[in-house]
């Protein structure tokens, strides 16, 4: 029936949050008798009768349909193992990573080689959390030049914004290209001076995420005036947004 | 009656906790990380993973497991603490491990491994207790589903009399000591950890106990404000 803690309030696990069946127990939260109490360090949040907890911290976890930004670590005979930033490395098998007919016995390392940074999309996650990887699909390709950046995995929504509008804004400030992996890998490229100001831009809204009035924020501190505009889209870090904050 | 009176080595009353400090995200690399300290004993605790698991053997694909790594400095305490595991030191990791574990879920990271290295940088007894305390806020750091926090103290019998908190002084008390390690999740008091060294009798114990669990829902209240501190 009643909410014991304030909306957007930090919570610790084990934190009684609301009292009463009326509400649901959602994703950070479990229900214990009439109680419902937080399972996660995080932000509470009410949307209608759910309640949840949106974590401030924590790894990265794979979702099916989620965009990534990933290492090559190895190559192996029929593809390549990708650093993903979660506990196991993810599959891109041969059929996934390239259109080309591949010769057998052919060196695998001239499509992706060690190191390689990838964009890529996750596209099966089994159950004991082998995850499989597509290279094939709009933006997603081999990034050459520019600056990676980490995030926490938890903030990237808050990064993106709402129909992508806090990443849009950074963009049109700073000219610079960008595309966020949901693993809290980001890309830039752009001029020298501006991708140090993109990445200010960004650590400031990981750092801040949880903070009311960041866009307003963000606009004074790019020195950025006017409306963002749609911007051209040709990232694809944008597509796969949610809209979580 | 006159025992109720009397102070204790330090000045402090039978269920006074000694001065307490908590502090979360020390250790920038660490994925989650939390110090405790507790009167002169000191702990840093650093939660890394979930990561793949080595050896492989102990991997389990239904679940993610918890390694917990207990170590004292060799400088914590006055004569010089020996490097490496020990005995005593495989045993509290243990005991850390199955503390924490009630608590935990790691269903969702099969195979994998959470680390958990606790360091007692500074030793006045009460280490394992500070240990757990300073881990569960790590865990909670890192982002971890957790049903609870966990908080730990020891109690104990120094002479005749039950007391909370024990230092090394009362530890080693001539006239004898009994020391009671406990470790519980606060919000529905369910005890994790409950060890004994010493002797007692059943009613002191469970006088004991009850006086553990309320200076446990003291330290729960600073963890509480030190994970929150963090994000302001």
């Amino acid at each position: 029936m009643t909410l014991l803690v304030n909306e957007k309030k930090i919570v610790v696990p084990g934190e009684e949050i609301a009292e009463g069946m009326d509400f649901l127990p959602a994703k950070g939260t479990y229900r214990d008798g009439d109680k419902i109490i937080s399972a996660q360090l995080g932000l509470v949040n009410v949307n209608g009768r759910l309640i949840r907890v949106i974590p401030l911290t924590g790894r990265y976890i794979p979702k099916v349909g989620d965009t990534i930004i990933g290492k090559i670590v190895n190559i192996t005979m029929n593809g390549w193992l990708v650093d993903i930033g979660y506990a196991y490395e993810a599959f891109l098998t041969l059929k996934e990573g390239t259109t080309e007919f591949v010769e057998r016995n052919e060196d695998l390392s001239k499509y992706y080689d060690f190191e390689d940074i990838i964009v890529a999309k996750i596209i099966n996650v089994s159950k004991s959390k082998s995850i499989d990887l597509t290279t094939k699909g709009p933006g997603l390709r081999k990034l050459n030049n520019g600056r990676i950046i980490n995030v926490t995995p938890s903030k990237v929504p808050r990064i993106i914004g709402k129909q992508g509008s806090m990443i849009t804004l950074v963009k049109d400030a700073t000219q610079c290209r960008i595309t966020v992996g949901q693993n809290g890998v980001v890309w830039l490229q752009g001029e020298p001076e501006q991708e140090i100001k993109a990445i200010e831009a960004i650590k400031m809204i990981d750092e801040k995420a949880h903070i009311e009035g960041l866009t307003d924020e963000m606009k004074k501190f790019l020195g950025y005036e006017g409306k963002p505009k749609d911007f051209e889209v040709e990232d694809v870090g944008e597509e796969n947004e949610r809209e979580d904050n | 009656m006159k025992e109720k009176t009397t102070k204790r080595l330090d000045g402090r009353k039978i269920d006074e906790l000694r001065e307490m400090e908590a502090q979360v995200g020390v250790i920038k690399r660490a994925d989650g990380s939390a110090m405790f300290r507790i009167g002169k004993t000191k702990a840093i605790a650093a939660v890394y993973g979930p990561r793949a698991l080595h050896p492989t053997f102990m991997r389990n694909p239904e679940t993610g497991i918890l390694r917990c790594n207990y170590n004292m400095m060799s400088f914590s305490t006055g004569e010089r603490v020996r490097p490496g595991p020990s005995r005593r030191s495989k045993e509290i990791s243990l005991v850390t491990e199955n503390a924490l574990m009630p608590v935990l879920d790691l269903k969702e990271y099969p195979n994998a491994v959470v680390d958990v290295f606790i360091e007692l940088i500074q030793a006045d007894a009460g280490t394992r207790c500070a240990g757990i305390t300073a881990a569960a806020m790590a865990l909670a750091d890192a982002g971890f589903i957790m049903k609870d926090l966990v908080s730990a103290i020891s109690v104990g019998k120094v002479g005749k009399q039950i007391v909370v908190d024990l230092d090394k002084e009362e530890e080693d008390f001539e006239g004898g000591a009994t020391d009671i390690p406990i470790a519980m999740t606060p919000r529905n008091g369910e005890i994790t950890l409950l060890q004994m060294d010493g002797e007692i009798s059943k009613d002191e114990l469970m006088k004991a106990i009850e006086m553990g669990k309320e200076a446990c829902l003291k330290i729960y209240e600073l963890q509480k404000n030190a994970l929150r501190e963090k994000y302001i």
